[in-house]
């Protein structure tokens, strides 16, 4: 204490024991240090309503300023959806062999968007809220999984244009429609899972935000989104006997491929991985619960630095 | 409990012995030390290879990495009692919000502990609300985002708009918050901080925004906050309002804890410090 000059503090300053012991005596807290884990579970529960709201909120605010408003919630996947139509079905004619190319296309370009942004919005979760994160306390990843909450409310008005699509181009109502819910609940376990991983790394490394779109463009061309991976194994693809295979068990084909086997009725159970189903809920548990833990072992340094 | 506000604007010399329960602390901070790394600024700034070179001799020589160190507070030590309104001055960059910060628990301490009471609040909701979104919706999200219950905000919701006074001229409340003046999304801000009542709550420069109406309206609330036995910190440059609120004072300077004590001596040695002549019945509050 010899900083302090000219008048005594009002208290004695103590020694630095004693101010430790003192604070033992009133069961004080050292301050900011991290929760257990189910303790932490408990917080991120107590704290759903501000996820939920922080992600609606996010979700507005994104075309507030647009004169069609929430219209471009809609607008914005048909658009989407245009463009990788035109590219690939109409010069490319990448849908050689493909029936319902449209409803294949779209539903690609859907889920996979949902997988995509998830991701990136993950990987800026934390760097690109640090007034956030250091104003208020609350577990932190609150805000990657509500980032990704975000995007399945945004998937879900895209999935309102993809019904209407689908209708256009005659494609049945079907019993299968009702197995969307489970892919689409998998799915999200495993984007908020990964995007917790990404929100970690990209808080100690922001430099990850820079590379991550081009990973996740490989990724994209891999998984099948406006092709049909099983052309790979037709003979003269010169490729490995294993390719096609490891491909289509990928996280982001398995959930593509799932969404096309509920909704469209030409696209057929063989043209599944097989254990499809154990597939798409392990790739989940696997990211959720990994990520989950991998996100709250670093949680009391977000934000710090 | 109101007469003891009333002491505090005398000096009393031992906050121990002045407020009833005052002997519980609810704040210790222990030898605190607090340093800032801020990458790139090396002198091979910006180019590649210092980058790589950065990257790839990261933690054996920081500095030759071209991280800088910057040692925003110093071997600070200090108790806080329950009841009690401390206020934090000192020069601009001397460290006050980073203590703040640290107390809150959302900076890591180099050396030292700091030990809390519960959890303390910085009064700064301000970055979990959204100038696109109205400010009703605001006020939700801003509660959701403090921890409150929709049920607790639905209930206080009256108040918080009361108390900012935004439809005091028009239905200002349903417009979105980009469209209000920097005076106005200050007030409501502020309304929604204070609308909770917190254990420890650490408050840095919230009072220099709005009028002198609203002024007086925020350091009656803070006193309201102090007497549901909570602990306020205030860090200003205006020592009118850490006369008005505090009666004890902080003053960091370069990081160091210079001078901790009632608040009339330590104003006044700071006063004398920064030329700054104590004035004896301020009518405008406007010292910076």
């Amino acid at each position: 204490m010899s900083q302090v000059i000219h008048t005594p503090p009002p208290t004695p300053a103590p020694a630095d024991d004693d101010l430790a012991a003192l604070a033992a005596r009133h069961g004080l807290s050292v301050s900011g240090a991290r929760p257990s884990l189910p303790e932490y579970i408990r917080q991120l529960w107590d704290r759903r309503h501000f996820i939920a709201a922080f992600s609606t909120a996010k979700l507005t605010s994104q075309y507030s300023q647009a004169k069609l408003g929430q219209v471009w919630q809609v607008m914005t996947p048909l658009l989407n959806a245009a463009v990788y139509y035109f590219i690939f079905g109409v010069l490319l004619h990448t849908k050689k062999g493909v029936p319902d190319y449209i409803p294949f296309l779209v539903t690609g370009v859907f889920i996979w968007t949902f997988t995509q942004s998830s991701i990136l919005a993950g990987t800026r979760a934390i760097s690109g809220n640090l007034g956030l994160v250091r104003a208020l306390h609350f577990p932190r990843a609150a805000l990657p999984i509500s980032f990704c909450l975000q995007q399945l409310q945004q998937l879900l008005f895209s999935m309102c244009a993809l019904v209407v699509i689908l209708l256009c181009f005659g494609v049945p109502i079907a019993f299968s429609w009702v197995l969307a819910i489970p892919v689409l609940v998998l799915q999200f376990t495993f984007n908020a899972g990964v995007a917790m991983i990404m929100a970690r790394m990209g808080a100690k490394t922001p430099d990850i935000a820079q590379l991550m779109p081009f990973v996740l463009r490989t990724w994209m061309y891999i998984s099948g989104v406006m092709w049909n991976i099983d052309k790979l194994t037709g003979k003269g693809s010169g490729l490995p006997h294993w390719v096609a295979p490891a491909l289509k068990a990928n996280p982001a084909a398995v959930y593509i491929d799932l969404m096309r086997y509920a909704l469209i009725d030409s696209f057929h159970a063989h043209q599944l991985p097989p254990h499809v189903w154990a597939l798409a809920v392990g790739w989940a548990l696997v990211a959720g619960v990994g990520g989950f833990i991998y996100f709250w072992k670093a949680e009391e340094t977000y934000g710090r630095g | 409990m109101a007469e003891y506000i009333d002491e505090f604007t005398d000096a009393i010399p031992e906050p121990t012995d002045a407020i009833p329960g005052a002997t519980v602390p609810t704040v210790v901070v222990d030898g605190v030390d607090i340093v800032y790394r801020v990458n790139g600024t090396g002198a091979g700034r910006g180019s590649a290879t210092a980058a790589l070179n950065r990257m790839l001799r990261r933690g054996q020589a920081e500095k030759a990495a071209g991280v800088r160190k910057v040692h925003a507070v110093k071997n600070v030590s200090f108790v806080a009692y329950k009841g009690e309104a401390i206020g934090l001055i000192g020069t601009n960059g001397s460290g006050k919000s980073t203590l703040l910060k640290a107390v809150a628990g959302l900076l890591p301490v180099e050396n030292g502990h700091i030990y809390t009471d519960g959890q303390p609040s910085l009064l700064g909701v301000n970055a979990a609300l959204m100038g696109d979104l109205t400010g009703e919706r605001n006020v939700y999200l801003g509660g959701l985002a403090m921890g409150m219950s929709r049920e607790e905000i639905k209930a206080r919701y009256q108040d918080i708009v009361d108390f900012s006074g935004i439809n005091e001229k028009g239905d200002f409340i349903t417009l979105p918050m980009r469209t209000y003046s920097s005076g106005m999304g200050a007030r409501l801000r502020f309304s929604i901080a204070a609308a909770k009542d917190h254990d420890v709550l650490l408050i840095d420069e919230a009072l220099a925004t709005g009028d002198a109406a609203f002024r007086m309206r925020s350091e009656e609330r803070i006193r309201e906050l102090r007497k549901h036995a909570g602990t306020v910190f205030l860090v200003s440059h205006n020592n009118k309002s850490i006369r008005d609120t505090c009666e004890r004072v902080l003053w960091l300077e370069r990081g160091e804890l210079r001078m901790d004590g009632p608040t009339e001596d330590v104003l006044k040695e700071y006063e004398a410090f920064t030329g700054d002549k104590p004035k004896p019945k301020p009518k405008v509050a406007v010292a910076t």
